[in-house]
């Protein structure tokens, strides 16, 4: 048992002083290597986490948003279709939501201002996102000042500042009562932006949507199932943010693993040469050249995974930040929970060591073929 | 010391952390959930409908409650200017008038 396991760490050992003689080169290879992974990995880390958050959130969102469309834009509802909703078998119960969008000059950030019926919040006073207290600079007691709509300036009291826990969803909310909203937007009585409605058995949806748009041709209805899936599809693989990188990423490390595949420089050759001249056979040549794909494969791989866990998850992916940004003045900071896919850790795992190591084994197994003293001439 | 043990130590103390990763992130859900509540009550009070990710644009604040052309919405040809809007697929929405209609039943 012992003769065997010996002879493999001296192969590891001889594969180990190869690597090193090329410190340089391969310590070069294995920081481009843990980068590629590091970059992918921190990806994967990051959309499946956002997309588990959004899953497990937006399944408290409404059954079903009603908007009514004009020319194709979206425009506020008439209190009268609302109670038609009601009426329609199957609709428990239909919510006027009274929200919209304050662009703020001072700070040049945008808010979502939405009216909210809890009972505890008072009038002329709001509660704010952590987002929106951050950049107003303003804590609990203060006074805001908001430009309505009608030219005059509106002063809120600010309330509450909602939990830091829940800046994922309302790090940009302004919350104030709907008369509150409706004097700030100078947004007519009896209109809402529009309907949230809750259905008694959500296998009707279908049918309540159909009923709806066959009442009001103009309405258009969100069923809470699309909502999911647009959180499903918006960091989908094949759009925007993912293709961007994942594209670059694989055409880094195909650039890379090519530059290994297709030759060997004359040393190695010179050194497989050596090595079956003094009686080493072909699998030995194979499994020392086998031992240096992996040892540098198997380091590069742990070592990106690991840094991609610690950047997204203990520095909230502060490398894609900018990215995200975007033009956003109002830039929500929250802390990404740990979301694991084993399926993607593995894809990762088969996409990039065993390529690699695929990689470094043709060539040295064309090589390993060929007649010790033409090698070595060569 | 071998070089091999060196190695292999090395590769040794990843493989540990890579496990402590899995078993940090598993031990995450609790605290996870914990931190879901107090956003799910929000969610669940005022009918949110999106997450807080962006807040450049309207269709990028409310992907879900956005216009169906939104990469063209003031005008043909009107490109999306915003950074983010370029970051994130269209959503997938079947539209309205494209969803099979279910028989009304019809009264007398």
């Amino acid at each position: 048992m012992r003769a065997p396991v010996q002879r493999y760490r001296n192969i590891l050992d001889f594969a180990l002083s190869s690597l090193l003689r090329r410190k340089g080169r391969n310590l070069a290879l294995i920081c481009v290597y843990t980068l590629v992974v590091f970059v992918i990995a921190s990806l994967i880390f990051f959309v499946q986490s956002l997309k588990r958050e959004a899953r497990e959130l937006l399944v408290q969102a409404p059954d079903m948003v009603v908007q009514r469309m004009v020319a194709g834009r979206h425009d506020p509802m008439p209190a009268a279709q609302a109670e038609a909703i009601r009426a329609i078998r199957g609709v428990e119960e239909v919510h006027s939501r009274v929200w919209g969008y304050y662009y703020d000059p001072v700070f040049g950030g945008n808010l979502t201002v939405m009216g909210s019926d809890d009972p505890t919040l008072a009038a002329d006073a709001v509660w704010i996102g952590q987002g929106v207290a951050r950049n107003m600079r303003v804590k609990e007691g203060d006074l805001i000042s908001l430009r309505g709509y009608g030219g005059l300036p509106m002063l809120f009291a600010v309330q509450k500042i909602l939990a830091e826990e829940s800046e994922l969803v309302s790090s940009d909310l302004v919350l104030m009562s709907p008369k509150d909203v409706r004097s700030l937007f100078n947004f007519p009585e009896g209109l809402a932006t529009d309907l949230a409605i809750t259905a008694g058995n959500p296998r009707e949806l279908p049918t309540i949507a159909a009923k709806i748009v066959e009442q009001f041709p103009d309405a258009r209805p969100i069923l809470k199932s699309e909502i999911l899936r647009t959180y499903e599809a918006i960091f989908d693989w094949r759009g925007g943010l993912m293709v961007v990188v994942l594209g670059s990423a694989v055409l880094a490390f195909i650039i890379f693993a090519w530059d290994k595949a297709t030759g060997l420089s004359a040393e190695e050759r010179k050194e497989i040469g050596i090595l079956k001249s003094i009686g080493w056979e072909s699998s030995d040549v194979l499994l020392l050249k086998f031992w240096e794909g992996s040892v540098v494969s198997l380091t590069a791989f742990l070592s990106g995974v690991l840094l991609a866990y610690v950047h997204v998850f203990f520095f909230s992916a502060s490398l894609f930040e900018h990215a995200l940004k975007g033009w956003s003045v109002l830039f929500p900071r929250y802390r990404l929970m740990p979301a694991l896919d084993g399926y993607q850790l593995t894809v990762l795992f088969f996409l990039t060591v065993l390529p690699y190591t695929a990689a470094t084994l043709v060539p040295i197994w064309r090589a390993a073929t060929v007649d010790p003293d033409a090698a070595m001439r060569s | 010391m071998r070089k091999s043990t060196l190695c292999l130590s090395l590769i040794g103390v990843q493989s540990v952390l890579f496990l402590g990763m899995l078993i940090h992130a598993k031990a995450q859900e609790g605290p996870a959930a914990r931190q879901r509540q107090s956003s799910a009550a929000l969610v669940r009070s005022l009918g949110l409908t999106d997450l807080c990710l962006f807040t450049e644009a309207r269709y990028t604040r409310h992907p879900a409650m956005a216009d169906r052309h939104a990469a063209f919405q003031d005008h043909p040809m009107g490109l999306d200017h915003f950074p983010s809007g370029s970051l994130i697929a269209p959503p997938t929405f079947p539209s309205p008038h494209a969803r099979p209609r279910p028989a009304v039943p019809q009264h007398p």
